[in-house]
């Protein structure tokens, strides 16, 4: 019992850091309807440029902030120069930009930054929470950053003027040129939060998994993964499935005998999977209905 | 007379055939790769994808070979160092094995990293009869002369360092409870069965939890956790650097203090301890061939110095901190020597055969006592090391230098 | 997903144009000499990569079956790849079996797991159909790995084969064999996919592919439709892969990571979705490309390759395929050559 309790927060843990990223996953399909393949990768970068900015002598909460800044920026900026000129091109032709995009950052975050690992310093400290090390501080403190930022999304999405024209931006552009909403600038707008939410990922999973510039792939994955299955038009299930897959993930891992150590990866996708079949838009998701 | 004519005959017999087969010195023999001028080394490295961290060993030695131009080369002849990627991915391996054989027409493949890679390419180079010398892989399988004679290996093989831990681990801590992280692949794998056949017997007693992790998992917290709760009181870390680090600072994190037996490709003062945490990582154990350019200890020792130069000089960009750049150079070393023995016979089968006569070669930064040994039959040139214990600063190296042979060599 | 591809209008100008036939026809009987005679004349190391090229231009139009013409979004196709090179090494490793026999078994056997997959897939569209097809692929070298398989995969160590020698003692070698024996395969492909294409099921699975309710409403029995075109799309790859296993001559979990699939999906956006013998141009472009990239700069390849991708996707955004219709348009020259579009306003 006291595995299994240990376990869950771990994966709780974990799960924080694939919930932080699969909101940037849903921010980015909201804003764009397709899932962005660099997104890891600009958040890896974004935590670089944080870490670069730290090593200069800058204090936390200021390279913190002006990281985002940057990264929104930056976001703004791949939008209107890269994505802009192809907007007419088919969609699978988008996918390929994101994977050029994907090498492209990590070549260069290699090649700037090298291989070897870094460490990241976390702004909660490493101090145990619950008793004997189940959860540390930092963990919480993910938690918290994460449930503050859906907070903020879902507010954003909500009730203000512009999360209201982002969605329709995203959801039928011609109609709401019509009613004048600025539907470049929506998407451009959109891939800024995308990546400030991912530089905030970034900067809270790697004072746990160490700053490298391979450190976000898989955890892209997961966080795609959750947010799938949470629903891709869903932050809160984005968030949910997120903790899912940490929970699910560790559970197979340690209580599945004989095969679950050796195929814990394979087990939780196959687990999204069979949830998918069962709820083809995911478990929060809600469907979407085109005309014919 | 008469004598006179007879005797400058023979003289003269013996001194055209000294002339035309004379020694190799005196002549020079090339294969493709090989000419007055240069030397063309080929090399296979992780520049991209999951492995790129190991990238910086070909950059180093690039920035050795430099060097070794810079100062005239080897007797007068530059060397060309063609080094390709091939991303972890064997079929890009062998890709990159063809092109540099059979386009580029290197002498001799040195240093192809990974085990994936050096088995997909081993049967082709071997066919081929083109060295793939001081292959970069602990893998035991790459020290085998008699069924793979152009294919030879540089570092101590996991197997032998898992060996080398289970004769401690018998002789300190007998009743020991092990619980092993070992990283899903040929090089996890192969340590723990070297740790298991040191074991013997008692392999199926003392080891209570094997738990693998993939390169690609985000962190190993989980299997941490299921260490510490199968009732393990020694923990064998086959992690690399990330890994190793994550794993070092859980323990700590959950309050498990085993007896923590870390591979060496993870023993590295700044880039894995410091990480993790100097207080949590006291005590650790290792066994250790090369010197780790952190450690303090090695601050005042002339070939350190030597090294920094070089560093600094030749390969500024590289990270002083980690221990591939050592790597790098001690191997790189190991070759200059190899083709300076090779002298004007630079054949490929000189080469190889020249590989395997080094006799107690001693290079800077090997750790005191740990020399290059090999044979026609002892393909592993390095199988010395000695254990390690990290104090807070530094890895201190007590009892002796350990032969960590795997039977023979093969 | 948008109707219009270039795909569809170069189908529209081949169904109103048979006087284009003729010339099409000459076109791929001069490529064909070529590519019979280049071996003949070439470095052993250029034919091996050509080989691979092929190899991966099969892949590629399995691939294409699937996503150009069924409309369903694979980024998967590295399992089935992986999938037909492990039976051919297994079979010829373990069994003994010929290489010859054993591409056809490596076809059987990914048309069975890719029909297999494509049942539950039925239920998946666009990018969660990506992610179940993402997670196969991830999952794949986990599952190459498994311990319980070890004896027949051969773990992370993986299977080494051997090349097969040319029969009948043919004045080849083995490299300039196995370019002609996977010449023959890619023929063999190319001539059914467009048998399949222009066929009743490929109206099927273009019609799919076009508007799924329509075709519903019309009386195409969806599931089945999907589910095949999964599994021939699966057997296409697993043939490349089985090929592939003989060409490389080892296979190892890590030559099948989820990287692959995304090279196989670079290399049929490249050549154009919904165009046949975009195959090839894609397959050139993911073999050579890289090479390139590392030639241009050893540190920043992959920014390199990452950048010639993007100006290659301004450039032409619907792939090679695009170019062509782009020519198509511009140049009356062209145009008139091909005679068919006559009519065909823009």
């Amino acid at each position: 019992m006291d595995l299994f309790v240990h376990q869950v927060l771990a994966g709780l843990a974990t799960g924080a850091i694939y919930a932080c990223m699969a909101l940037a996953v849903v921010m980015i399909y909201q804003a764009i309807d397709h899932f962005n393949f660099a997104q890891g990768e600009m958040a890896m970068f974004s935590t670089f440029i944080a870490w670069q900015l730290m090593e200069w002598g800058f204090p936390y909460w200021a390279a913190f902030f002006v990281t985002i800044g940057i990264s929104f920026a930056a976001g703004v900026l791949i939008e209107r120069t890269i994505f802009r000129p192809i907007h007419n091109a088919p969609i699978l032709s988008h996918v390929v930009i994101f994977i050029a995009l994907f090498v492209i950052i990590n070549s260069f975050a290699g090649f700037i930054w090298d291989f070897t690992i870094k460490s990241f310093p976390s702004p909660f400290g490493t101090r145990p929470v619950l008793g004997q090390g189940l959860l540390s501080a930092h963990d919480a403190g993910m938690m918290a950053v994460v449930g503050i930022v859906l907070l903020m999304l879902y507010g954003f999405f909500r009730y203000t003027r512009i999360g209201l024209a982002m969605r329709a931006a995203a959801a039928n552009p011609d109609s709401a040129k019509l009613v004048g909403v600025r539907v470049g600038w929506m998407l451009a707008l959109g891939w800024g939060m995308a990546a400030a939410i991912g530089a905030v990922a970034g900067m809270m999973i790697a004072p746990v998994v160490f700053l490298e510039p391979n450190m976000m792939l898989s955890i892209l994955l997961y966080g795609f993964a959750g947010a799938v299955v949470g629903g891709l038009t869903s932050p809160v299930g984005a968030v949910l499935g997120g903790f899912s897959v940490g929970v699910v993930e560790n559970l197979a891992g340690t209580f599945i005998p004989y095969v679950g150590r050796e195929m814990k990866l394979s087990i939780a996708l196959a687990l999204i999977v069979a949830v998918l079949m069962v709820r083809p838009s995911g478990i929060f998701g809600r469907k979407i209905v085109t005309r014919v | 007379m008469t004598m006179f004519k007879y005797g400058m005959l023979p003289a003269l017999a013996l001194g055209l055939a000294v002339g035309l087969a004379g020694p190799a010195s005196a002549q020079k023999k090339y294969d493709p790769g090989a000419s007055d001028t240069e030397i063309k080394i080929g090399n296979i490295n992780p520049y991209s994808g999951p492995a790129s961290a190991y990238g910086a060993i070909g950059k180093t030695i690039g920035a050795y070979f430099a060097k070794v131009n810079a100062e005239g080369g080897i007797k007068g002849r530059k060397i060309n160092y063609i080094t390709y990627d091939d991303g972890y991915a064997p079929p890009r391996a062998v890709e990159q094995a063809r092109k540099l054989v059979e386009s580029d027409e290197v002498l001799l493949v040195f240093q192809p990293l990974g085990t994936p890679s050096n088995t997909a390419i081993q049967k082709y180079m071997n066919a081929k009869k083109v060295p793939q010398l001081f292959v970069a892989t602990g893998a035991t399988k790459f020290g085998d002369p008699k069924n793979f004679p152009w294919t030879m290996g540089w570092q101590p093989n996991y197997q032998s360092e898992g060996i080398v831990l289970a004769k401690y681990l018998l002789e300190k801590n007998p009743n020991g409870k092990i619980g092993i992280l070992y990283q899903n692949d040929d090089y996890g794998k192969d340590y723990v069965k070297g740790l298991k056949d040191g074991l013997g017997d008692k392999a199926k007693t003392m080891v209570v939890s094997e738990l693998p992790y993939e390169p690609a998992d985000p962190t190993v917290d989980s299997q941490i956790i299921n260490l510490k709760a199968s009732g393990a009181d020694v923990f064998f870390n086959v992690a690399t650097p990330k890994f190793a680090a994550q794993a070092i600072r859980k323990a700590a994190e959950i309050g498990w203090k085993p007896m923590h037996l870390l591979n060496s490709v993870s023993a590295s003062v700044g880039s894995v301890l410091k990480p993790a945490g100097f207080e949590n990582s006291k005590g650790i154990l290792t066994t250790a061939y090369i010197k780790d350019p952190t450690d303090p200890q090695w601050k005042d020792d002339t070939a350190y110095k030597t090294w920094v130069e070089f560093m600094n000089k030749y390969h500024p960009e590289g990270d002083k901190t980690s221990s591939f750049t050592v790597y790098g150079y001690t191997v790189a070393q190991t070759l200059v020597e190899v083709l300076k023995q090779a002298g004007d016979n630079l054949t490929r089968e000189n080469v190889m055969k020249q590989a395997a006569s080094l006799k107690a070669l001693e290079l800077g930064m090997l750790l005191p006592g740990v020399k290059v040994n090999t044979g026609a039959n002892d393909f592993f040139p390095i199988e010395e090391m000695q254990m390690a214990e990290f104090d807070g600063v530094s890895f201190v190296r007590f009892g002796p230098v350990i032969s960590g042979a795997v039977g023979g060599g093969s | 997903m948008k109707t219009d591809t270039p795909a569809t209008i170069l189908a529209a100008q081949e169904n109103a144009a048979p006087r284009a036939r003729p010339w099409k026809a000459a076109i791929a009987l001069v490529l064909l000499a070529a590519l019979i005679a280049l071996p003949l004349f070439s470095k052993n190391f250029f034919v091996f990569q050509l080989t691979l090229a092929m190899v991966y231009a099969i892949a590629i139009l399995g691939l294409n079956l699937l996503t150009g013409f069924n409309g369903q979004f694979s980024l998967g196709h590295g399992a089935f790849y992986a999938i037909g090179a492990y039976t051919a090494a297994i079979l010829m490793d373990q069994a003994g079996v010929s290489y010859v026999w054993v591409i056809p078994a490596a076809g059987v056997v990914c048309f069975v797991a890719g029909f297999l997959f494509g049942l539950p897939a039925l239920r998946l569209e666009g990018t969660y159909l990506a992610l179940a097809t993402f997670a196969l692929a991830v999952a794949m070298p986990q599952i190459l790995k498994f311990s319980p398989f070890e004896h027949w995969t051969g773990g992370v160590q993986g299977i080494v084969i051997m090349k097969p020698d040319a029969p009948f003692g043919l004045p080849v070698n083995q490299d300039q064999w196995l370019y002609y024996f996977t010449l023959f395969t890619l023929i063999l492909m190319f001539v059914f996919a467009y048998n399949l294409v222009g066929s009743r099921t490929g109206r099927a699975m273009k019609a799919i592919r076009d508007n799924p309710t329509a075709a519903k409403a019309m009386g195409v029995n969806l599931s089945l439709y999907k589910s095949l075109t999964f599994g021939v799309s699966a057997l296409y790859t697993g043939v490349a892969g089985a090929l592939s296993a003989i060409v490389v001559q080892f296979v190892a979990p890590d030559s099948f990571t989820f990287a692959l699939s995304v090279i196989l999906f670079v290399g049929l956006v490249v050549g154009g979705v919904g165009w046949i013998p975009g195959a090839l141009f894609g397959a050139l472009f993911i073999l050579f490309v890289p090479h390139l990239a590392e030639g241009v700069s050893k540190g920043l390849a992959g920014a390199v390759y990452g950048i010639m991708l993007i100006l290659l996707i301004f450039v032409m955004p619907s792939g090679a395929a695009g170019l062509l219709r782009l020519l198509f348009d511009r140049f009356t020259i062209v145009r008139r050559l091909f005679e068919g579009s006559s009519g065909r306003k823009r």
